[in-house]
């Protein structure tokens, strides 16, 4: 187990080596650079930029030298926690950021969490009353829940909240808690915006959940093994948890994979619709500032949590799998 | 022949005394009418058995069919501008007036201002019955941008006016922008999807048909794109392109981006399928009979594969219709004076104008309707690809 785990870390270094490599360029493409920007619009101001500044700042984060050096320098920064600079907020970008992160993350959890709690009975349900009205029903809501985008729904949302009940969703937490220190009662606070969010981006991959799931459990349950079991007289409820749902199991694990990167991708854009304090909003104001350090440090977060999440589930199907497990050593 | 004993009997040994013809499979089946048909007929037959999948097959025909006359169709320009008419609501079409049908007509408005609110309250006026007219002379536009033309499926009465949709914040008719974005946004998912499969078709086909290295750096580039969540990643790029791009090389570039990232689903599906098809007996033989690799290519391979392509390239095309709605209605891709359904949206990013003026979030109906036809159309094409099954 301990060399699959091992084996399974070492194919994400060349993955992870890659990304990296692609978002150092797209912090390289826009033409020009943030400080000359920044000096054309002090000039547009009128005033004078403070060009030693500008060049001291320049070789500190080694403008200066050539584009590998540069990136050198960008991965091994980020290896010690160094994200580089927000050069609109003047400040380091793991300060800027703060623990809008976290929240990324848990969002992100609660979002895969709801998502499974939800998807599983319906799926199964789906699965065992095939064609049924309850089957059709759910079928429909699902595939609505796909079409509508994430962004289309939070603003729905916003606008029925606004229209029913007089209140504005949005945020992560009271105003009364922003920057403030954890504690238990922003805890509880963010707990309470926590769902609206979850809901939201949570539709999309739960309705695509319960659809693969939907037809897993079907082709399973049409297995022999499984008429030989309801040919032998087995409670339908124990044919139904001994084998085929152990087997729907394992996917449902390994399907994290392919909801995960849709889960963040919806984050990051109800985040900016419903102004929650993660990375979604500051992503999308560097972007249109070309803060382009900040907004590579964003991506590149974004992807490795995506890529961790994959190793996760892989390493809990290789516990629940033996198969895996041994393939994983046999290809060593 | 005799019966089988009565039920709970003993069952002896029992055999058949029917007359037995060993061949009687066989005469059968030379009998049956030989199967002429296609393999495309069959698969349009497959097709035709899944309901949803042609409705929504003719209501994307239709759909398209608007984009192509979009200005004949739309009953004002996507610029008219009605400055008496500010965030007007929709009117509401009628039939009959105080019982005497009238065909289609809306009613005339009257503004006022309402002084404590500072809002404009429009009041139908039923004494005024304003009728449509049909194949009339409107807002002159250029068709396709080069022919001057100013003729409309249907127009307000003469000197009254017509907003089936609701205006917006500088009194523009919703409905004939929604006719017109629909231009923008319907075509950007195809050729999207066009370059994807282009770039798809080639690099699963090379990773497929060579194997060894280059397979793998190209799984490897796949495995790696497809774990970077895609809406960040196309939001990047799509703020790099400069502010000082024309519309058009803006529309050129967010088709770039979309197809650009899209290609790995239908790679690893050409791949796989690539895998697959040269086992099969029929390629063998082909090889034995002496065909060239070029011809069971062109002949065996693509044909064998071509099917499951375009299923799942349709299925990809939804995708591509919201990563332009998203990020236009971010602020991050095309830009006003372009028109799409994102553009649109952005008009209903606040929720206090949204709650005041819920008519905006209309554009957000043909973008479901359409993702839900893509889906439906690709689901039936994708049963139709293996039509035998």
């Amino acid at each position: 187990m301990i060399r699959y785990i091992l084996w399974r870390l070492a194919v994400m270094v060349p993955t992870l080596i890659l990304i990296s490599m692609l978002v150092f360029t797209i912090i390289k493409l826009p033409p020009g650079d943030y400080f000359e920007s920044y000096v054309q619009e002090m000039r547009a101001l009128g005033e004078t930029a403070d060009l030693q500044e500008i060049e001291e700042m320049k070789a500190r984060y080694g403008f200066d030298k050539p584009v590998p050096v540069q990136y050198l320098h960008w991965v091994g920064g980020m290896l010690h926690g160094d994200f580089g600079y927000s050069f609109e907020y003047r400040m380091p970008v793991s300060e800027v950021v703060g623990d809008r992160m976290w929240l990324t993350v848990l969002v992100s959890m609660a979002t895969i969490i709801v998502t499974w709690v939800i998807a599983f009975p319906i799926g199964i349900y789906s699965a065992t009353h095939q064609y049924s009205w309850g089957d059709y029903g759910l079928t429909f809501v699902g595939l609505l829940g796909l079409a509508i985008p994430n962004f289309l729904l939070a603003l729905i949302m916003m606008y029925f909240a606004n229209i029913w009940f007089g209140i504005s969703i949005g945020h992560l937490m009271d105003r009364a808690y922003l920057n403030q220190p954890m504690s238990w009662d922003k805890a509880k606070s963010i707990l309470e915006h926590l769902w609206i969010p979850v809901l939201i981006i949570g539709t999309g991959g739960t309705a695509g959940m319960v659809r693969r799931l939907r037809s897993n459990l079907l082709d399973e349950l049409e297995k022999p093994y499984v008429v030989t079991a309801r040919a032998k007289g087995l409670a339908p409820g124990r044919v139904l948890m001994k084998y085929p749902l152990r087997m729907a199991l394992n996917f449902f694990i390994s399907d994290i994979g392919s909801i995960l990167p849709q889960v963040v991708s919806g984050a990051e854009i109800t985040a900016i619709v419903l102004s929650l304090e993660t990375t979604g909003p500051l992503l999308i104001r560097a972007l249109q500032g070309q803060d382009m350090y900040l907004a590579g440090s964003f991506l590149m977060f974004l992807a490795f949590l995506t890529v961790i999440g994959v190793l996760i589930s892989d390493i809990a199907l290789a516990l629940l799998d033996p198969r895996i497990r041994l393939e994983g050593r046999a290809a060593k | 022949m005799t019966g089988l004993p009565p039920p709970g009997a003993p069952l002896g040994h029992y055999v058949s005394d029917a007359p037995f013809d060993p061949l009687a499979a066989e005469r059968a089946a030379e009998a049956a009418p030989a199967v002429a048909a296609t393999q495309g007929q069959v698969m349009w037959w497959k097709f035709r058995r899944h309901r949803l999948a042609v409705i929504s097959g003719l209501f994307l025909i239709a759909m398209y069919l608007v984009v192509a006359f979009a200005e004949f169709l739309a009953p004002s320009t996507v610029d008219t501008r009605n400055v008496e008419r500010i965030y007007a609501p929709p009117q509401a079409l009628h039939l009959f007036d105080k019982g005497q049908f009238v065909g289609p007509f809306v009613y005339g408005r009257d503004m006022t201002l309402d002084l404590d609110t500072l809002r404009r309250v429009y009041t139908d006026d039923t004494s005024r019955v304003e009728p449509l007219r049909f194949f009339c002379h409107g807002a002159a536009y250029r068709m396709w941008g080069l022919i001057p033309a100013d003729l409309h499926l249907f127009c307000p009465a003469n000197g009254g006016e017509l907003f089936l949709l609701g205006s917006d914040r500088l009194g523009r008719d919703v409905l004939s922008r929604i006719i017109h974005g629909a231009r923008i946004s319907l075509t950007i998912g195809i050729l999207g999807v066009t370059m994807s499969f282009a770039l798809g078709l080639i690099l699963g086909g090379i990773a497929g048909y060579h194997g060894g290295w280059i397979d793998l750096v190209i799984q490897r580039v796949i495995e790696v794109l497809q774990s970077i969540p895609t809406i960040p990643l196309w939001m990047a790029l799509a703020a790099i392109m400069p502010v000082t791009w024309s519309p058009i090389v803006v529309y050129a570039g967010i088709t770039v981006i979309l197809g650009l990232l899209d290609w790995t689903g239908l790679a690893r599906a050409v791949r796989s399928k690539l895998l697959a098809l040269r086992e099969e007996d029929y390629v063998l033989a082909a090889q034995i009979m002496g065909a060239r690799p070029r011809r069971i290519i062109a002949r065996h391979l693509i044909p064998g594969f071509m099917s499951h392509l375009i299923a799942s390239a349709t299925l990809t095309i939804p995708g591509m219709i919201l990563g332009e709605t998203a990020l236009s209605f971010l602020g991050l891709g095309l830009r006003p004076p372009v028109t799409s359904w994102g553009i649109l949206l952005t008009e209903a990013r606040n929720v206090s104008t949204l709650a005041l003026y819920p008519w905006l979030l209309l554009p957000a109906v043909p973008v479901v309707l359409v993702i839900l036809a893509f889906n439906f159309l690709g689901d039936g094409l994708r049963d139709a690809a293996d039509p035998l099954r």
